[in-house]
């Protein structure tokens, strides 16, 4: 488990605007994926998570720093010397409707890979595409229907086979459940948790949906403007919460408990997300955080291990949460003493 | 009397490959100054039954009764339904861009609402009136933004926007439809709050149409399960989630993810097109303790005991842990 599958150093990703801005959509962020693991990224729109995922697969170039997978660097690869790397890291799309090309059979788009590859053809090729339907739970003896012709559900299962047919080491699911009904939802959670035991897959899982993620990760890194500012495992992070922004992510998450719902005390955080063409100084969380001081907006903080935690917990605030400290009751005091 | 009171609606349209019956006997009650929320998983006929209530789903073929104040909305003709729709009944959409006209300020848009309704009202006042909105629902320095235009707002401003031109005539019955669900969490505990903070201030009458059962925890009185057109079962927010009887409305809250790692429980399969349903429940064909009498004939809403607000569309016995243990 602990052996790194993927690496990501000091990433860093721009995109230029239109009015000669540039947006920093990641902005520095380094962690490892050890194989077999689950690691989930979470984070509120245009927090980056979507464009790490991206740059791990090398579908983006990056501006700098580099990712390496399985001991080699990945991210200044050519194209075709990135071939051989595809088969191994593969991607899972949010949208079921557009990332499957309506005028072709789902047999053949399932048997992509295979044909990009050159690695079966003819009846070789659609007994291993029936094979990976029946492994997803699709109808083999749907092999020739359009994607129109599935549910919602059943388009993200032909996704996940056509991820699979290459037997990857890594799957990047990027918001694979978000699109899909909560019955359905479940439906798919279980059979990625089915499949990574069958295969030993090792996921990175990106969710706007904490709930969804809690559920599928071992280790979560929370995102926020393009950095990571805490990462750790599940149940630390749910049970030693350190940094601010985690935690009214967590108490901004409606539960389906109406005791809970009743009594807990929510932390409502002001304002919005700032651009992410001029984030603000030093911690980009302290023009939003409840317990923000002077201190706060005059450095970047590093992501490092806080107060007692091991050095699997890290957080970048330099004023993290104390066990039980309550938050909702904070005010920020942004005045230098 | 409640506020509204919906009987027997029922909604189909036309298409070319038959007619979809999207509503198929709905009936509920909203009191004044409660929450009810209406939820569902796509194509449940939560949205369509609300939209037809209001007048919105044109072609549509509409029957049963939607008492309001004493007008039936169904039966009223357009020039009534026009004058109830944002004076007595506000309304916010899952998209607050598509709702607001891009081309013109905001301020502009709120007066334009307001003086559609009260032709008394003075420019200036109206303006007034839409400034004092915009601070009602916590859009900072709203004197400056009233001259902003909608795709000046973040997505959660937007909302705040949509909420302050429906509170404008300070409706008795505030309809929302997915508000939430376009917006990040945060964000999404900003604007149920401001539209907790209006219902108390206000006693406005809410009906909440969502998908999220977290939501549903948060902001419900009462609760309507949808399932396939129809309402599976009926009841005040706690009896839902503790004390249900549906295997639809079970099925749903076991699919939610845990927060342990344990296996999920989903409902298998998928629902039954809406253009050929089969006879009998429409759950059949995924409820897990299906018999019979299921297959044939489709259960009405009954009485479950404990609550008298408590009602299930399910042929099971009223104690059905004490069935399902038998």
């Amino acid at each position: 488990m602990n052996e790194v599958l993927l690496k990501v150093e000091d990433v860093r990703k721009e995109f230029p605007t239109h009015s000669r801005e540039v947006v920093r959509a990641v902005d520095g962020v380094s962690l490892e994926v050890r194989k077999g693991e689950t690691l989930g990224l979470v984070g509120e729109t245009g927090c980056g998570k979507s464009t790490l995922a991206r740059c791990m697969a090398h579908l983006y170039d990056v501006t700098s720093g580099s990712v390496w997978f399985d001991g080699a660097e990945i991210s200044s690869l050519s194209r075709r010397a990135m071939r051989p790397v595809r088969r191994e890291v593969q991607v899972i799309f949010q949208d079921p409707y557009g990332s499957l090309n309506p005028r072709r059979r789902v047999g053949s788009i399932i048997g992509d890979p295979f044909a990009i590859h050159g690695i079966a053809s003819g009846a070789q090729r659609k007994k291993k595409v029936q094979e990976l339907m029946e492994l997803v739970g699709l109808n083999p003896e749907h092999y020739n229907r359009f994607p129109a012709e599935f549910s919602g559900g059943q388009r993200q299962r032909i996704g996940v086979a056509r991820a699979l047919a290459l037997r990857p080491k890594l799957v990047i699911c990027d918001e694979p459940v978000s699109a899909l009904d909560v019955s359905i939802q479940a439906q798919i959670i279980n059979l990625l948790a089915d499949l990574q035991r069958e295969f030993d897959l090792t996921y990175v899982f990106i969710s706007h949906d904490l709930s969804v993620v809690r559920h599928v990760s071992d280790r979560i890194a929370v995102m926020y403007l393009g950095k990571i500012v805490e990462l750790a495992p599940t149940s630390e992070l749910f049970g030693q919460t350190r940094h601010p922004y985690t935690r009214a992510l967590l108490s901004a998450l409606p539960v389906a408990d109406p005791d809970t719902a009743d009594s807990r005390e929510q932390i409502i955080l002001g304002g919005d997300i700032p651009a992410a063409t001029n984030p603000p100084a030093g911690c980009r969380f302290h023009t939003r955080c409840p317990k923000a001081r002077a201190d706060c907006a005059a450095g970047e903080p590093p992501l490092v291990a806080v107060l007692d935690d091991a050095d699997n917990h890290r957080t970048a605030c330099i004023h993290p949460l104390t066990l039980g400290e309550d938050l909702s009751t904070a005010v920020p005091d942004l005045k230098a003493s | 009397m409640a506020l509204l009171e919906v009987r027997d609606l029922r909604v189909s349209f036309d298409t070319p490959d038959g007619a979809v019956r999207a509503v198929r006997g709905l009936s509920f009650d909203v009191e004044a100054g409660q929450t009810l929320a209406v939820v569902g998983e796509s194509g449940s006929g939560k949205s369509v039954a609300t939209q037809t209530i209001t007048g919105l789903t044109r072609g549509a073929q509409v029957s049963g009764t939607a008492f309001f104040d004493g007008t039936d909305l169904i039966s009223a003709d357009q020039a009534t339904l026009r004058r109830l729709r944002g004076a007595q009944i506000g309304m916010i959409f899952q998209d607050p861009l598509s709702s607001l006209h891009p081309h013109y300020r905001i301020g502009w848009q709120i007066v334009e609402m307001i003086r559609a309704h009260d032709r008394e009202i003075s420019k200036q006042a109206a303006r007034r009136r839409a400034a004092e909105l915009l601070t009602l629902v916590g859009i900072p320095r709203a004197a400056e933004r009233i001259d902003d235009y909608p795709h000046q707002f973040s997505g959660g401003m937007r909302q705040r926007v949509m909420i302050a031109m429906a509170m404008a005539l300070d409706p008795a019955l505030l309809i929302a439809d997915e508000p939430t669900t376009a917006l990040d969490v945060t964000v999404q505990a900003q604007v149920l709050n401001v539209m907790r903070r209006l219902q108390d201030q206000f006693g406005t009458a809410i009906i909440l149409i969502t998908h999220d059962l977290g939501v549903v925890a948060e902001m419900a009185d009462e609760v309507v399960v949808m399932y396939a057109g129809s309402a599976m079962e009926r009841a005040p927010r706690r009896d839902i989630f503790y004390r249900n009887h549906h295997p639809y409305t079970q099925g749903l809250l076991a699919s939610l993810p845990a927060r342990s790692s344990e296996r999920l429980t989903p409902i298998p399969g998928s629902p039954p097109s809406l253009i050929s349903l089969p006879p009998g429940c429409p759950f059949a064909t995924r409820c897990p303790h299906v018999f019979d009498k299921c297959r044939a004939e489709a259960p009405p809403l009954i009485d479950v005991g404990g609550d008298p607000r408590h009602q299930s569309a399910c042929w099971l016995p009223h104690d059905l842990s004490e069935a399902i243990a038998s």
